[in-house]
């Protein structure tokens, strides 16, 4: 036996109708209400693909770093003071309380500390992200390069690489600004190429993996150069990742360039930035009215990475979590 | 419990799964749904297999996984019920699914080679789940295992968990993840596409212990599929899909023998008849020149270094000889690991032989793509089985279709737009589609325009990769009428690699099979699917599933599937591969010396020690 047409629509049938008759017989046939003549399409692989829309979280990490970055490019304009002006010439004390004047106080040298701190930010976020780009530069050409030469030029870039790798940063950092000397360019220059072998390992991966891909074959197959397949098969495809781990990056080297100038050798007296502040002040902990001056750079520069951090994981997490597996 | 014994009271049979009215859908940040499943209803008893068949986007394998509790990732049950055992599971916690899943259902994924950790041994994964779950000691799982072994017919039952996954083939390992998901003694099976990475004659094999051990273990089992020659096999009713909504249900051979549905009657349609003679679509020979279009000639080739004798460290190819000519189509056909897809890669250059020939037009060819001139490129194109990565996933379908015309410039007078336009039309797209990115098409739409883009370079020979693989019985049959239209329009000539013969028959002008990199038996394809067989093409042939109840019995009965079934396929430096699996094999000659070509006339030849008298038989 078998239903016919009039049936109701599959959505509202009942489950009897596929289901046992009172013998336990299972002859039913269920066929859904059509119309002749209907076509059947093709139907489509996946849903959509959604855009990206920032979580909670990410609108927060945005509203930081935008904050931070309005203040880097503009604070030296929007600062109470100089960044090397004394707030209160007639008042010797060092380390100051917030007061009026000065809402987060004094430093060691009774400067304003909310000036040093905009003044700073400019300093720390231009430093390190002209030692990231630079990072990016270098390590995304040669890490990319050496997925796409033959093995013999990949075996010795890798190596080579890979000694670099082996030396702890801060010390490698320190050795290089204790010989050439501080200076801005130097500090980003350093950074650059410290950073540009973690950069190069990343690309070098990324090209790996989208080299051996069959629109890559497809293309060398076609006879296309060295050139149209970096910058038209593997590069649109391997940007994505990299600039997700851009916003990482420059976290460490926020942190890099932090403590070479909390151990002296970064930014020098009496320019302002992050990790030099935290050093300047360090007496406060034991001498301050308030903990302060230490506190409050230590604290920008933790609201920074943080945000950086959430931005970064946000985009990671949307791309269904292969991003940060890369990372 | 209760709620079981309720239902009792209204429905007959053991009822082990349930939905009613399930829905499922992709809310979007936007708050809108895309509805995936659209209220479906079906029960599966105990001892029953139930197929859920359709194509993909049907739904098929997000209602099969609502029986674990699992929406996948984006998704989300948004209304109706999925009754495990009467407990609602779409509404527990994962603390609530975890007792159930692995012992109270159990799931089998479409690869074992993906399911299977490959650093730990066989048998400590497939006791795994009931020993974890407490519902069995070591040691009973270990019985329960090697009951399993031997129900599942696998060879060495007593040693092969000790292995690890690499050492068993791959049909084995399939049932050995069978043996795993059984292991707990579970009350619902949800298979995934089982079979359908796997090649005919280990189809053949799987499918039985399959159906032998869900009968004789009373478990009920949700397939899903969208082969309905499988499911003509295994299935004792059948729910047919489209679209997130049930299109007709009821037992096999109701559904199949008479269906009702207009989509139900497609999708039989879909299905290419069995390969016999006669069935060649003999092209016609208006577009044929003295020479070849392509031709290799004596060629070796394999991966890794080569040696000093000229051999590869690992030899895929021994000794091909096969010709194509203008305009006609050439179907390869083998098992996985015979060295088809190798020989396509030695005729585009992507791997250059290690010996031998590769002639376009009569004109010897470079074994590599750098030694080739651009003009030899554009008449070789290449069409890789996946679309999904062939094409660039960060190009428009116009600059997909457009480099090619530009790097061969072959839009002769028209611009680049209008010929991008006009291929589209050729793969019969919208034009629209250009804009495109190749994540808004659809998988057969992707699998044109990478069809495209060969057509692009106004090619004289298309080497098509396993093209209709990965896609759906429909899509799969559109793109074959597809390449018939292209060939009468343009002349070129195709190389179809395909492990299904029944595709490669209703489509091909000759025939080559391939065993272990050799050719066994090739010639035009009225020819090669008629006696005198090779005994290896006689074991194809009778492998091809046929969509009626009860084929599955009788090509297991055949002597073929007897002998061909344990043999691993291996390639050996002299005699015949195939001799470890062969029903007619001499023993002491065919596995020692080369086998004679034997030529039926008109091209037709078999690599064989037997006569071709008794090949007919």
């Amino acid at each position: 036996m078998s239903n016919d047409a009039t049936l109701p629509p599959s959505t509202g049938a009942h489950p009897d109708l596929i289901g046992g008759l009172p013998d336990g017989e299972q002859t039913e046939h269920f066929v859904a209400p059509f119309e002749h003549g209907v076509s059947f399409d093709e139907l489509p692989d996946a849903p959509p693909k959604a855009r990206f829309r920032p979580s909670l979280t990410g609108w927060i990490g945005i509203v930081i770093v935008a904050f931070w970055i309005a203040i880097a490019v503009f604070g030296p304009l929007l600062a109470p003071y100089g960044e090397n002006d004394l707030p209160f010439p007639d008042d010797y004390s060092e380390f100051q309380a917030p007061r009026e004047g000065a809402p987060l106080g004094t430093d060691v040298e009774d400067r304003d500390i909310l000036s040093r701190i905009m003044y700073g930010a400019g300093r720390t976020i231009g430093i390190a992200f002209a030692a990231t780009v630079m990072a990016y530069a270098l390590g995304v050409v040669l890490g990319i390069g050496a997925a796409v030469s033959g093995p013999k030029v990949d075996m010795v870039m890798s190596r080579i690489n890979d000694a670099f790798l082996s030396l702890p940063t801060i010390m490698l950092g320190l050795v290089v600004v204790a010989a050439v000397g501080s200076s801005i360019p130097v500090l980003i220059a350093t950074a650059g190429l410290i950073y540009a072998t973690v950069v190069f390992r990343l690309a070098r991966a990324l090209g790996m993996e989208i080299m051996v891909m069959d629109f890559v074959e497809a293309a060398r197959a076609r006879g296309e150069g060295r050139w149209w397949i970096i910058t038209r098969e593997i590069w649109p495809n391997a940007a994505m990742p990299l600039i997700t781990d851009f916003g990482l990056r420059l976290i460490y080297v926020i942190l890099f360039i932090s403590s070479l100038s909390f151990l002296g050798l970064g930014v020098q007296p009496p320019q302002a930035d992050w990790g030099s502040m935290v050093r300047e002040n360090l007496g406060a902990l034991q001498y301050g009215q308030s903990i302060i001056p230490v506190l409050a750079p230590a604290l920008s520069i933790a609201t920074l990475t943080v945000a950086i951090n959430l931005i970064v994981d946000d985009v990671s997490a949307q791309a269904g979590g292969r991003l940060s597996k890369r990372l | 419990m209760q709620k079981t014994r309720n239902h009792g009271d209204r429905i007959h049979g053991d009822i082990v799964f349930e939905t009613r009215d399930l829905r499922i859908g992709a809310i979007q940040p936007d708050g809108s749904e895309i509805r995936i499943v659209k209220g479906v209803d079906f029960q599966v008893r105990r001892g029953e297999v139930v197929a859920l068949i359709g194509e993909s986007g049907s739904g098929k394998t997000t209602i099969s996984l609502s029986a674990l509790g699992y929406a996948k990732p984006g998704l989300s049950f948004t209304g109706g019920e999925a009754l495990l055992l009467g407990q609602d599971v779409t509404r527990m916690s994962v603390d609530e699914l975890r007792p159930l899943r692995g012992i109270s259902v159990a799931y089998l994924a479409q690869s074992a080679a993906a399911t299977f950790n490959p650093s730990i041994k066989i048998n400590e994964q497939v006791t795994e789940a009931p020993v974890l779950h407490g519902t069995k000691t070591q040691a009973e799982a270990d019985a329960r295992a090697l009951e399993l072994y031997r129900a599942l017919e696998l060879p060495d039952p007593e040693t092969i968990g000790d292995r690890y996954p690499h050492q068993v083939s791959g049909g084995q390992l399939q049932r050995l993840m069978a043996a795993m998901a059984l292991c707990g003694d579970p009350e619902l099976l949800v298979l995934d596409e089982p079979t359908t990475a796997l090649d005919v004659t280990t189809q053949i094999e799987v499918l039985k212990a399959f159906k032998k051990v869900i009968k004789e273990e009373g478990a009920a089992a949700i397939y899903v599929t969208h082969d309905l020659a499988v499911v003509a096999q295994i299935a004792d009713r059948v729910v047919v899909l489209y679209n997130g909504e049930i299109k007709e249900a009821g037992p096999v051979e109701e559904v199949i023998d008479r269906s009702k549905h207009p989509y139900t009657t497609r999708l039989m349609d879909a299905i290419r008849p069995m390969p016999e003679a006669g069935q060649g679509d003999a092209s016609s020979d208006e577009h044929l020149r003295e020479a070849p279009a392509l031709e290799a000639r004596g060629v070796d080739a394999g991966y890794g270094g080569i040696d000093s004798s000229g051999r590869p460290a690992v030899p895929v190819l021994r000794d091909i000889d096969v010709a194509i000519q203008r305009g006609k189509t050439v179907g390869i056909i083998g098992e996985s690991g015979c060295g088809k897809s190798t020989l396509a890669r030695v005729y585009a250059g992507l791997l250059p032989a290690a010996s031998g020939d590769i002639y376009l037009d009569g004109e010897r060819l470079s074994p590599d793509l750098a030694g080739r001139t651009r003009e030899q490129l554009r008449k070789v194109q290449f069409v890789y089985q996946m679309a999904d990565t062939a094409l660039n996933p960060r190009q428009r379908i116009r600059d997909i279709l457009g480099r090619p015309i530009d790097f061969y410039r072959t839009a002769e007078g028209m611009t680049r737009r209008q010929r991008v336009e006009q291929l589209l039309e050729m793969v019969e797209l919208p034009v629209q589609f250009a804009d495109r990115y190749p994540h808004e098409l659809s998988g057969g739409q992707k699998q044109r325009v990478n069809l495209a883009r060969a057509l692009a370079a106004n090619p004289e020979v298309v080497l098509c990769d396993e093209v209709t693989s990965a896609l759906d019985t429909i899509v799969a049959a559109n793109v074959i009428e597809l390449l018939k239209r292209l060939q009468r329009e343009t002349g070129v000539s195709f190389v179809f690699i395909s492990h299904d013969l029944s595709t490669v028959s209703s489509f091909a002008d000759e025939i080559v099979v391939l065993y272990a990199g050799m050719v066994a038996e090739q010639g035009p394809t009225d020819r090669v699917l008629s006696p005198p067989f090779h005994p290896y093409t006689r074991l194809l042939v009778s492998s091809v599933p046929e969509p009626r109840v009860g084929w599955l019995e009788e090509a297991a009965a055949t002597r073929e599937a007897k002998a061909g079934a344990s043999g691993a396929v291996t390639l050996t430096e002299t005699g015949c591969p195939f001799f470890a699996r062969c029903p007619l094999a001499i023993p002491g000659t065919c596995e020692t010396v080369d086998p004679p070509t034997l030529d039926d006339g008109n091209g037709h030849v078999i690599e064989c020690h037997r006569s071709l008298a008794e090949l007919s038989a």
